[in-house]
């Protein structure tokens, strides 16, 4: 007994420590979005305040048109994203863990294909851009994203292991047909399943900056990650160049403890409710690896 | 019961008939392959693309054929080399260093009396898995900042060292690069590895309890045999993904800045930087890189499956 006292102290030393190292880098950002610019000036970004002051989050409220508009982007995008990416998964992946179904062995492999090999991203880019037009469309943030191979194959192992087979035979026989079976019997029995593809999905969308990188021109159009990663650009660009700000009027940058202000309001989301779901993320994580 | 199992053949039989039975699936399953098509099948196309002297307007189909020339001019230059040993010298450092860290992180948890203690620190460790990497790239800025970063004002001077330009010295971006990279992944990856100990039955231990076993020679003994196979089949299928690279992580955390190329550049940021730079000649070695990146990963991959279906056919992708 005594022993596992003094192993219990090590690991309790040791996962405060860790967990110390996972936090402070935010804690450090949300100590500088505190900070007046005149702290700043004189002691740099440091984990506590030199100076409290709320000026940051005053004037994002005060001035942030384009926040304000990013922000609903953003949630157009990830409920919309997310809402039909699960339901177009979970009707697929029902198909797929249907052994009934004469053609599973081949949308299996139409999804698994995809795992496996790509045409690239010029050959992605060309496709969205000149056949599918889909530049500075809201469109572009949402479809690319939708189909997703891993989140098939989590949603139908799910399905093939929760579902009891009796039950899908004996609503047929009672004359229900697929669609009635689908979202009366299938969906409120395999909700866990549908949370966390749900989950994850809006974590992509929430998050993602890499379509619009790619699609997106028209500052209408920008979502959060967007705006956040332009301004960290024309930062980076005016250091490098001070002509640069002359050139193309990027003089307005907000100033410092502004930025680390709008990278808390547009993460805080996520952060206050990341705890309450993150059993489906790790369930996700588990479930998805079994064969089928 | 018996009602049930006498009307089942007829059931069968009837689902069986043929196409009608399988519409309502199908027309269940069409939106989703309908996608799956145009946005993954379609682009398959584009493999031609390095063949051809490609530009925007005339297309895929209308630009006209130039046999190799695409890959002559990435393999001529330096960059082919560059973006090939960073890709794979980077993924090496993250399998091992990664494999290690995930491992160990996974015991120590299991190792804790109380389930609400790891369940807590877990809640935390796992936190960075939820930020994008642009939000990394402001955290990671805070600290590499060269007028204010916390490292130039307020460590470096402690340890009496001169500020550093970071964002303009190569030589530092590996470990950094490191850091960010399992700063964010650790907590989320050892959570595959704290599932499988926590399936490893518990009378191994009681009876190695018994016979005297301290903790240590537990987990040599039974926790990391019974995780063996686990890594060997993680690590074999990140080998076979080893031409990947994590784009957010070598373009947004170092910004994109030219001047870190030569430790930053990967595959992945070569194709983008040269697909966006607009000119036809860089469009080209673009999706040369990118062609050398699907078919070589295609093959690794294959590969990968192939060991891992002869180690443990249950493991295998497919």
């Amino acid at each position: 007994m005594h022993k596992n006292i003094k192993l219990e102290t090590f690991l309790h030393a040791f996962f405060l420590v860790l967990c110390a190292c996972s936090i402070i880098p935010l804690l450090l950002v949300i100590s500088v979005s505190l900070t007046s610019e005149s702290g700043i000036v004189s002691k740099g970004y440091t984990l506590l305040p030199s100076e409290l002051s709320t000026n940051a989050y005053e004037y994002i409220f005060k001035n942030g048109n384009s926040v304000a508009r990013a922000y609903g982007v953003t949630i157009i995008n990830t409920i919309t994203g997310a809402g039909i990416s699960t339901l177009l998964t979970a009707l697929f992946a029902y198909g797929l863990s249907k052994k009934d179904f004469r053609w599973r062995k081949i949308f299996t492999f139409y999804v698994f294909f995809t795992m496996l090999f790509n045409g690239g991203t010029v050959a992605w880019y060309i496709v969205c851009t000149k056949w599918l037009n889909l530049s500075n469309t809201i469109w572009a943030m949402i479809l690319p994203y939708l189909m997703n191979a891993w989140n098939i194959i989590i949603l139908r192992t799910f399905f093939s292991t929760t579902i009891p087979d009796g039950i899908i035979e004996s609503a047929k026989l009672d004359g229900a047909g697929e669609f009635r079976i689908f979202f009366q019997l299938v969906l409120p029995i395999s909700l866990p399943g549908i949370a966390t593809i749900a989950l994850f999905q809006t974590l992509a969308y929430w998050n993602d900056w890499w379509l619009p990188l790619l699609f997106i021109t028209e500052p209408k159009l920008y979502n959060l990650q967007f705006i956040l990663q332009n301004m960290m650009n024309n930062i980076q660009k005016m250091s490098e160049n001070s002509n640069y700000a002359l050139s193309t009027g990027a003089m307005d940058v907000p100033s410092e403890s502004a930025r680390m202000a709008l990278c808390i309001i547009a993460t805080g989301p996520i952060l206050f409710v990341y705890p309450f779901f993150q059993k489906y993320f790790i369930q996700g994580l588990t479930v998805g690896a079994i064969k089928g | 019961m018996k009602k049930e199992a006498q009307k089942k053949p007829i059931g069968y039989k009837k689902l069986s008939l043929g196409l009608k039975n399988d519409m309502p699936i199908l027309i269940m399953m069409l939106p989703g392959a309908v996608l799956i098509l145009l946005f993954s099948y379609l682009p398959m196309f584009g493999i031609i693309i390095p063949f051809k002297d490609i530009n925007m307007r005339d297309g895929i189909l209308g630009s006209p054929w130039c046999g190799l020339q695409n890959f002559e001019f990435l393999f001529r230059t330096e960059d082919a080399w560059l973006i090939t040993r960073n890709t794979i010298g980077y993924n090496v450092i993250f399998i091992i260093i990664g494999t290690f860290l995930n491992v160990s992180i996974a015991i120590m948890m299991s190792l804790f009396s109380s389930k609400r203690a790891s369940k807590i620190y877990q809640t935390i460790i796992i936190m960075p898995y939820f930020l994008s990497y642009v939000i990394v790239s402001y955290l990671v800025f805070a600290f590499l900042s060269m007028d204010n970063g916390f490292l130039n004002k307020t460590i470096l001077p402690m340890l009496g060292i001169e500020p550093i330009n970071w964002y303009t010295v190569p030589e530092q971006w590996p470990w950094i690069l490191c850091v960010v990279n399992f700063w964010k992944w650790t907590g989320y990856s050892s959570v595959v590895y704290l599932a499988a100990i926590a399936g490893i039955d518990v009378q191994l231990y009681e009876a190695a309890e018994i016979d005297g076993a301290n903790k240590w020679k537990q987990i040599i003994h039974i926790t990391l045999p019974s995780l063996k196979l686990l890594i060997v089949i993680q690590t074999i299928l990140s080998i076979g993904k080893i031409l990947n690279s994590d784009f957010g992580l070598f373009y947004q955390v170092p910004m994109n800045s030219g001047a870190l190329y030569s430790t930053t550049s990967t595959i992945n940021t070569y194709v983008y930087n040269k697909m966006i730079s607009g000119g036809a000649k860089t469009l080209g070695m673009s999706s040369a890189a990118a062609f050398y990146q699907s078919v070589v990963g295609f093959v690794l991959v294959l590969l990968a499956n192939m060991i891992v279906n002869k180690v443990d056919p249950d493991s295998a992708l497919f």
